[in-house]
């Protein structure tokens, strides 16, 4: 069952119909391949529609940010892409979410593999009860047979991903609350990384952060989605156009502009996002 | 507009006053708490100290009309069977909070639980001890260890049940999805991260639990009841520290009210000491 839901969501096995939002597909002529495609999308609270017909690609290899203001349904919409929501009785989801082709919406989806694929790093650092290298050998151990050797080695790996090996190399075994907030975002970070997903979430990983660490987590950022597609949303609008290679404005459970970041913020095409990125409003 | 302070100081007086009436009544109330807990440990002390020797840990009970005596016998009941509650009321009430606090949130069969569950809490322990009594005891036709245990753990079950349910719901929602986030089954996400941010507070309820139990004297009487010899067959009858004190202290041999005065003490600073115990676990817990 594993092996056979693997190869379901599989690198090679790559689907890549057309997006019907114009921003993707025109990565420098040649064809560019989205990791999720999302169709269609309604999302409810209960009776409340926190999401209304959302459809959008998330291309492979770039950042996407998420950007609108608060209870637009960024968030909402994040956590959708890895069913999050689905932790929770009386929020569910209608519509398509195609992860290379796999739609994850279907009912029958093994949900903790789907969840190893798409990793997630939240708004506040929560490094678990352990210590650091125990916080990133957890979530390997879940899906890999590592012996000690090949543990240690892809615990630097991860811990040097996120930028934390220097800090962090010399107190492995101290507890992973021991660590400032930012380096505490990093380490979870690294833990997400570690596992090798193919995308990664990102739901305001720096709001709880002063600005040296975001910076160094904004580089990060630039680092990682050479190997990873990552999808964040941010409060912050600098931010947005700093890291993110599309942008997508929300407001009111809608997808009002969606495009390249570059545009979204130099010449948007709708009065709306203008006035929310000059900020008139919002 | 102007920039006066606006302080008036006739409000200022008001609030002092109404302070210094609350803190004097809270004051009041807290010294009536401690003049009675002290007056109790004084009491003990003066009675009991004098009955505390060697001979209290090495010598059984002794039989009517005899001198001297100790209360090795009860002492080591009492361990056996508060340690046997221990094995039997720990993996059940951990894991019976576990079921509620993260499987059984909105469930028939949690609701269902918790109400039995604060009954059982305030439940008197004289119709546990009658419960086990009338099941197990008139069953075998014997007072016996075993009997003595499972009435012991069923007040300690609910207590244990109870404590771990709280103390799990205080863990953050967002650490469980951070561990759903990397893809972690759900017990797995139940059993080695709730349960272990939650450690230290689960281990408070246990330690709070056998504080309770191991003070317990009604259950006790109809089941384990008592004997007056060194056993630790927990098939027969055992003698156990609370049951001894209540029939010793009411005797009329001096030694042997004696000897309930220095159990009495000993009972006390037990229980004393896992409250303590329990404290400073918790404090750690709060401080890492």
């Amino acid at each position: 069952m594993m092996s056979n839901m693997k190869t379901m969501f599989d690198l090679n096995k790559i689907d890549s119909q057309g997006g019907s939002v114009e921003a993707t597909n025109q990565n420098g002529g040649q064809k560019a391949v989205n990791a999720l495609e999302v169709r269609n999308l309604n999302f409810f609270y209960g009776a409340f529609q926190g999401l209304k017909n959302i459809n959008l690609d998330i291309e492979q290899g770039k950042v996407t940010a998420f950007i609108g203001p608060s209870g637009c349904g960024k968030s909402t919409l994040l956590r959708t892409l890895n069913r999050m929501y689905d932790l929770y009785p009386g929020q569910r989801a209608e519509g398509e979410i195609n992860f290379y082709g796999q739609n994850i919406l279907e009912p029958g989806q093994d949900l903790n593999l789907l969840r190893s694929r798409i990793g997630m790093v939240f708004q506040k650092p929560t490094p678990f009860p352990m210590s650091i290298y125990e916080n990133i050998a957890f979530g390997v151990r879940l899906y890999e047979k590592l012996s000690r050797s090949e543990m240690d080695e892809r615990v630097e790996w991860a811990l040097n991903k996120a930028a934390l090996w220097t800090e962090a190399k010399d107190k492995l075994n101290q507890s992973g609350l021991s660590l400032s907030g930012g380096q505490q975002q990093r380490l979870c970070i690294a833990r997400g990384v570690a596992v090798k997903p193919s995308i990664i979430l990102l739901d305001e990983p720096t709001s709880a952060l002063d600005p040296i660490s975001t910076g160094k987590i904004e580089e990060l950022i630039n680092e990682l989605k050479h190997e990873y597609t990552i999808a964040i949303v941010t409060h912050n609008m600098q931010q947005a156009a700093r890291v993110s290679d599309y942008t997508a404005y929300m407001y009111l459970g809608s997808l009002v502009e969606y495009g390249k970041t570059d545009e979204i913020f130099i010449k948007p095409k709708r009065k709306e996002t203008e006035d929310y990125i000059t900020g008139r409003f919002g | 507009m102007n920039n006066t302070s606006n302080i008036d100081a006739s409000i200022f007086a008001k609030r002092k006053r109404a302070n210094k009436i609350g803190l004097t009544l809270s004051m009041g109330a807290m010294l009536l708490g401690m003049v009675f807990l002290l007056w109790i440990l004084s009491v003990l002390v003066i009675k009991g100290f004098s009955a505390i020797d060697l001979s209290l840990f090495t010598h059984r009970t002794p039989a009517p009309g005899s001198d001297g005596g100790g209360l090795a016998n009860a002492i080591v009941g009492s361990l056996l069977l508060v340690g046997f509650c221990t094995l039997i009321s720990t993996p059940i009430g951990v894991l019976a909070g576990l079921y509620l606090s993260e499987y059984g949130d909105r469930s028939k069969v949690a609701a269902i639980t918790r109400f039995v569950t604060d009954i059982m809490l305030s439940a008197p322990s004289i119709v546990i001890g009658l419960f086990v009594y009338a099941f197990v005891v008139a069953q075998a036709k014997h007072f016996s260890g075993w009997a003595g245990t499972i009435a012991l753990s069923l007040i300690a079950i609910p207590v244990v049940v109870r404590t771990t349910e709280n103390m799990l719901r205080l863990v953050p929602g967002s650490l469980r999805e951070a561990a759903y986030a990397l893809g972690t089954p759900k017990w797995k996400v139940a059993f080695m991260i709730t349960l272990r941010v939650a450690q230290s507070g689960v281990m408070t309820g246990i330690l709070l639990a056998l504080a309770r139990v191991s003070g317990e004297t009604a259950p006790l009487l109809f089941t384990a009841l008592n004997n007056q010899f060194f056993s630790t067959n927990m098939n027969a009858p055992m003698a156990n520290l609370p049951v001894v004190i209540f029939q010793f202290a009411m005797s009329p041999y001096d030694n042997w009210v004696e000897l309930a005065w220095g159990g009495a003490l000993l009972i006390t600073f037990a229980v004393l000491g896992l409250n303590i115990l329990a404290r400073v676990v918790f404090r750690e817990k709060v401080q890492g």
